[in-house]
């Protein structure tokens, strides 16, 4: 046994291994991630968290992603999951907000390449072109028949980050599998 | 004969290539860009099979979907029934049967992908004939995002090739046009694809046919694909459809629509006759005799109307003429895919005199139907146009534009509009209107398909009916798979003239999705199998599968329902799991729970009027079981509810109930009680849940956690508490399913299997026994453990469930409350949770049986017999050493200790009526 608690991928390193030319997909494991709930609008993390809806900002180590108009996703490279929760909540309790650590809720999947956009459309009723889902845009939409939070990480739309429920994960995967068949010739 | 009545010089299909096919167990040749249909009449072969009713020989009548009635079985590759022979492209090896009246499904399972593909467009063009491309190509030069969908292989749509536009052939000016919009990366053509459902805000579904035209499409590809396309414009750019004139023996093999033979002629390079009948009161029947003639054929006009038009050239016309009827009489050698064809036609002269012409086609024209279903499917209002003698848009629908033939325009100048030249065109005359000829109505077909002829709308009108809506329903007309394409109108036509009225009179007709059939399997697309339904697993997963879990769907849940060692079937590995608990310890995978955290200052408040017991009072580090209500009063989740802060707590529901019951505490904060500053969110993922549960769970958890003081005292039940492992937060809070000394450890997931397998390294000296939900569910109900939705139907009270104590008299009010004072709830006759004991101690009582007053002589009465209730859940207990159950029962716990009676498979079963807590009532085994 080992000598620390291991940390476990949520998806075999190699599920999206073979996927074809023009088609990538990295899981980011282990991002530490909160839940922030705020009516007062203030500064966060260095970071005033984004009021436009569906879009997301860059904070120093992370993102923060609107969900709502007093709710957002925070991530966080560098803190480990119970400190970002009690960071935010130290910043946030005393206006009536609330944090909650949701780092194992949900699994962040980098989906890049030419072919990126083509497979979403596959499975996503959005509009994704880049001239509409902007770099900068968020979406919390369904992705097959899962809900997932999207977002444009570039504006030629070949470069998307997916939070999708840790517990659909698999699913997601085995979807995004048999749909980049398509593209196997 | 000779079989090949393929034209040198015309057609665009491949003779370089030769595609081999049978038909009926007949071997035939065709080449690739061939329907079945062509490849057929190249081959001579005009009958496909018989109808559906009568039994007559049918064949091919059109050469595109249209057709009313040319449907095949097609065999290999795969089998289908009812395809159109004209718009099944032909592939080697292909395998056809004719049809006598219906197919027959596949027997083997459909290994093909399906799909679908989400597509947001500037303006979508529907129809790449002449009126659509220029659409297309002038949205895409004004910079627009562009969808152009084609349901033929290649754009042009009626356009043969024979035209003039722009001072060049048509075909060039399609090739351009297409190469442009190639070019363009805002534009997506798709050829094969039909559009066949128009939605409101320009939302349009279309079936795309992917591989069935490849002889080695790729492995991967869908072979057909739904698109859904949200367009902000909708052109509505699909042509007409030719009309033919009912007659006598209008449905024999042989005959068919004038622009559809001219169609094979210039497609296909297909002559589908030598000696040709054309029976027409319309102008284009004439460009289809024409070129006819140039290819080879001897053709005869019979024109309806007094003079032949400009376009007649040297033709040779009957003027004032109208067919009777057909003959088929063939010599015996001609019969072979030809049987009951057109031999000869029986001809009135505009004299009046009588007369015979012999041929082996039949063209006939009536005029055009504007194909405006699309444009009907968003309400676009049709009006009937007496000079056209068809439906077409009336008034214009926001975001909708019909251009070209679908809105009537019937000459190719106009189709292609300002921008565009059409070469010369010999001037229209107006058609004559005829829906039909005077004869014997009951050989007269106005549904080929369906079998039902003039004489079928004469006794729809004769038993009263009046509106075309009506009649079609009455005669089946237009129901078939063509939905009435070419003779819907016929029929609205033909009744009014025996109403003696206007078409308009009756009754405007709509058409519905889809215009043209849709496999269930297209729609259903990739949501099926394995991707049927999201697959929802726990970051221990892969263990449970490893360790030969047998599962069950919980929700979309897999659960690990027991794990079976060598040998045991789930009875014996589930007396097994429970055996192991009660006597040592077991470890169950609890994570599906849900989980909420309740986060703000007014959390207590919330909690306090959601649950039926108080909350509030519930101290930091402390546990408590809790029920919710729906406003009815009844029972709609449980759980246990962990107080972490004064304004913090993390709510336990039902692994089935986690949404449900996060939705409903949303509702109430969001639109209810606004003013609360509580927050909620799901941390159902977040948390792995372990339960260690049996009398040797406090050495196992002590063993893990050295930080954490395990001792009763320090760590009673409904307490939680938090440590750290390896630097990792861990909560362990003293929660019990079971009745036994428990330790429910809750890790972020991340860690989960490492804290799986130390709990099960630390728990091994003492025989730890992993554990699944079915042990679960007998430990529980062998403590009276109600389950929300098994042993509650959204019926149940929680003082049905003998939990009035957590019901609060304290609390001024709370969801539910107000029900209880009802008196209905005050019945001393509810149902009520109690325990059955059958008395033979032997049978396991099926869930779900009823219970009915013990019968002394043992023998069910003759019903009605009054029902008491029925079994929610029944398990064999290795605690008790016997099987037990769970029943709602009328009245019950003023009955423990009667007897009943539970009907089992025609036996009477006696049970005992008992407490629902049948395993330590005392509770002395819950601290160890």
């Amino acid at each position: 046994m080992a000598d620390t608690l291991y940390r476990s991928q949520v998806l075999p390193s190699d599920v999206f291994a073979a996927l074809p030319e023009g088609l990538s997909v990295t899981i980011e494991s282990h991002v530490a991630m909160a839940g922030l709930r705020l009516r007062d609008l203030a500064e966060v993390l260095n970071t005033t968290p984004p009021v436009q809806p569906n879009t997301w900002a860059a904070t120093p180590d992370g993102q923060m992603v609107w969900l709502g108009p007093d709710e957002w996703l925070v991530t966080s490279r560098d803190q480990q999951p119970h400190e970002l929760e009690s960071t935010l909540r130290e910043a946030v309790k005393e206006r009536g907000g609330a944090a909650v650590d949701v780092s194992a809720q949900r699994l962040s999947l980098r989906l890049s390449g030419v072919l990126a956009r083509d497979l979403l459309s596959l499975g996503c009723s959005l509009d994704l072109h880049p001239s509409v889902f902007t770099v900068g845009s968020s979406a919390q939409t369904a992705l097959g028949m899962t809900n997932v939070v999207l977002l444009a990480l570039d504006s030629a739309g070949e470069d998307y980050r997916i939070f999708v429920r840790s517990s659909f994960a698999g699913y997601l995967a085995d979807w995004i599998v048999d749909a980049s068949a398509e593209y196997v010739n | 004969m000779s079989s090949d009545f393929r034209v040198e010089g015309y057609g665009r299909v491949d003779r370089d290539q030769t595609l081999t096919f049978t038909f009926d167990g007949r071997t035939y040749t065709g080449h690739p860009g061939d329907t079945i249909a062509s490849a057929l009449l190249a081959n001579g072969v005009h009958t496909l099979g018989s109808s559906v009713k009568l039994g007559r020989p049918r064949g091919i009548g059109a050469s595109w979907t249209e057709d009313a009635t040319g449907l095949i079985q097609v065999e290999e590759p795969f089998p289908e029934p009812m395809l159109l022979a004209t718009a099944v492209e032909l592939v080697d090896g292909m395998v056809v049967r004719g049809l006598n009246g219906q197919g027959r499904l596949a027997q083997i399972p459909d290994t093909a992908r399906y799909d679908r593909k989400y597509h947001h467009v500037d303006t979508l063009v529907i129809g790449a004939g002449p009126a659509g491309l220029v659409a297309a190509r002038a949205a895409a030069r004004r910079g627009e995002r562009v969808a152009l969908l084609d349901d033929r292989a290649e754009a042009g749509g009626s356009l043969t090739g024979t035209e003039t536009i722009d001072g060049r052939p048509s075909r060039d000016f399609v090739a351009e046009v297409t190469t442009e919009l190639a070019g363009n990366a805002q534009v997506v053509h798709l050829p094969r694809t039909t559009a066949f459902g128009h939605y409101d805000d320009g939302f349009v579904l279309a079936l795309e046919r992917r591989t069935d035209h490849l002889s080695d499409p790729p492995a991967g590809r869908s072979r057909q694909r739904v698109h859904r396309v949200r367009a902000k414009k909708v052109v509505v750019a699909t042509g007409a459809h030719e009309r033919p004139i009912v007659f006598a023996d209008n449905d024999r093999p042989g005959i068919l629509l004038a622009a559809s033979a001219r169609d094979l002629l210039h497609r296909y390079g297909v002559l589908a006759g030598r000696e040709i009948v054309v029976f027409t009161s319309d102008d284009a029947a004439y460009a289809a005799a024409l070129d006819l003639v140039a290819a080879g054929a001897k053709v005869t006009v019979l024109e309806v109307r007094a003079q032949a038009p400009a376009g007649a050239g040297d033709l040779h016309v009957i003027t004032g003429a109208r067919v009777l009827s057909t003959r088929a009489v063939l010599p015996a050698d001609e019969t072979v895919g030809n049987h009951g064809r057109i031999a000869s036609v029986a001809v009135m002269d505009g004299g009046g005199h009588e007369f015979g012409l012999t041929c082996d086609l039949l063209l006939v024209s009536g005029g055009w139907n504007p194909t405006a279903h699309l444009f009907s499917h968003v309400r676009g209002p049709l009006a009937y146009d007496e000079a056209l003698g068809a439906f077409r848009p009336a008034r214009s629908v926001p975001g909708v534009e019909v251009v070209g033939a679908a809105d009537g325009v019937l000459d190719l100048a106009g189709c292609l509009g300002p921008e565009v030249t059409a070469g010369d065109e010999p001037e229209r005359t107006p058609g004559e209107v005829i829906w039909r000829v005077p004869g014997a109505t009951d050989r007269q077909f106005v549904d080929v398909q369906r079998d039902a002829t003039v004489a079928d709308i004469a006794r729809a009108v004769g038993a009263g009916l009046r509106s075309v809506e009506h009649v079609k329903r009455y005669t089946t007309i237009g129901t078939a798979h063509d939905q009435g394409k070419t003779t819907g109108v016929i029929a609205a036509g033909i009744a009014a003239e025996l109403l003696g009225t206007g078409v308009q009179d009756l009754g405007t007709t709509t058409f519905r999705p889809p215009y043209t059939p849709v496999a269930f399997a297209a729609l259903a697309g990739r949501e099926r199998g394995e991707l049927f339904d999201p697959v929802r697993t726990t970051a221990v997963h892969d263990w449970h599968v490893a360790h030969g879990a047998v599962f069950e769907d919980v929700g979309q849940w897999k659960r690990a329902r027991h794990y079976p060692q060598p040998g045991e079937d789930m009875e014996a590995a589930v007396l097994r799991e429970c055996t192991a608990v009660r006597g040592g310890v077991g470890i169950l995978d609890g994570s599906t729970l849900g989980k909420i955290d309740v986060q703000g200052p007014d959390s207590a408040v919330l909690l306090d009027r959601l649950y039926t017991n108080m909350m509030s009072s519930l101290k930091v580090g402390s546990v408590r079981y809790g029920v919710m209500c729906g406003v009815d009063g009844m029972v709609i989740d449980d759980g246990t509810v962990l107080r972490l802060a004064d304004d913090r707590f993390m709510v336990i529901t039902t692994t089935g109930g986690a949404a449900k019951i996060l939705d409903w505490m949303e509702e109430w904060v969001q639109t209810e009680w606004p003013g609360l500053r509580v927050h909620l969110a799901s941390v159902t993922e977040q948390w792995a849940v372990f339960p260690v549960v049996g009398p040797r769970s406090r050495e196992v958890i002590g063993a893990v956690f050295p930080g954490l003081d395990v001792a009763n005292a320090a760590f009673p039940f409904m307490t939680w508490r938090d440590t750290v492992l390896d630097g990792v937060p861990v909560r362990v809070a003293r929660i019990s399913f079971s009745g036994e000394l428990a330790y429910e450890v809750n890790v972020n997931a991340w860690y989960a299997p490492a804290m799986w397998e130390r709990l099960l390294e630390a728990g091994a000296p003492h025989g730890i026994t992993p554990y699944g939900t079915e042990t679960m569910h007998v430990l529980r109900a062998e403590k009276g453990y109600p389950i929300i939705g098994q042993d509650t139907d959204g019926t149940v009270t929680p003082h049905d469930l003998g939990m009035a104590w957590a019901v609060s008299k304290k609390k001024p009010d709370f969801v539910g409350k107000r029900s209880f004072a009802r008196p209905l709830n005050a019945d001393p006759l509810r149902k009520q949770l109690v325990g059955l004991l059958p008395t033979d101690s032997t049978t396991k009582l099926p869930e779900g049986s009823q219970i009915v007053e013990l019968c002394d002589d043992g023998v069910l009465p003759a019903p009605p017999v009054p029902m008491l209730g029925h079994v929610t859940s029944s398990y064999r207990s290795a605690a008790l050493g016997r099987p037990f159950a769970l029943a709602l029962l009328k009245g019950g716990r003023e009955r423990v200790g009667d007897i009943v009676h539970v009907p089992v498979g025609g036996q009477l079963v006696a049970a005992q009526i008992t407490s629902s807590v049948l395993v330590d009532p005392e509770g002395a085994r819950r601290d160890g």
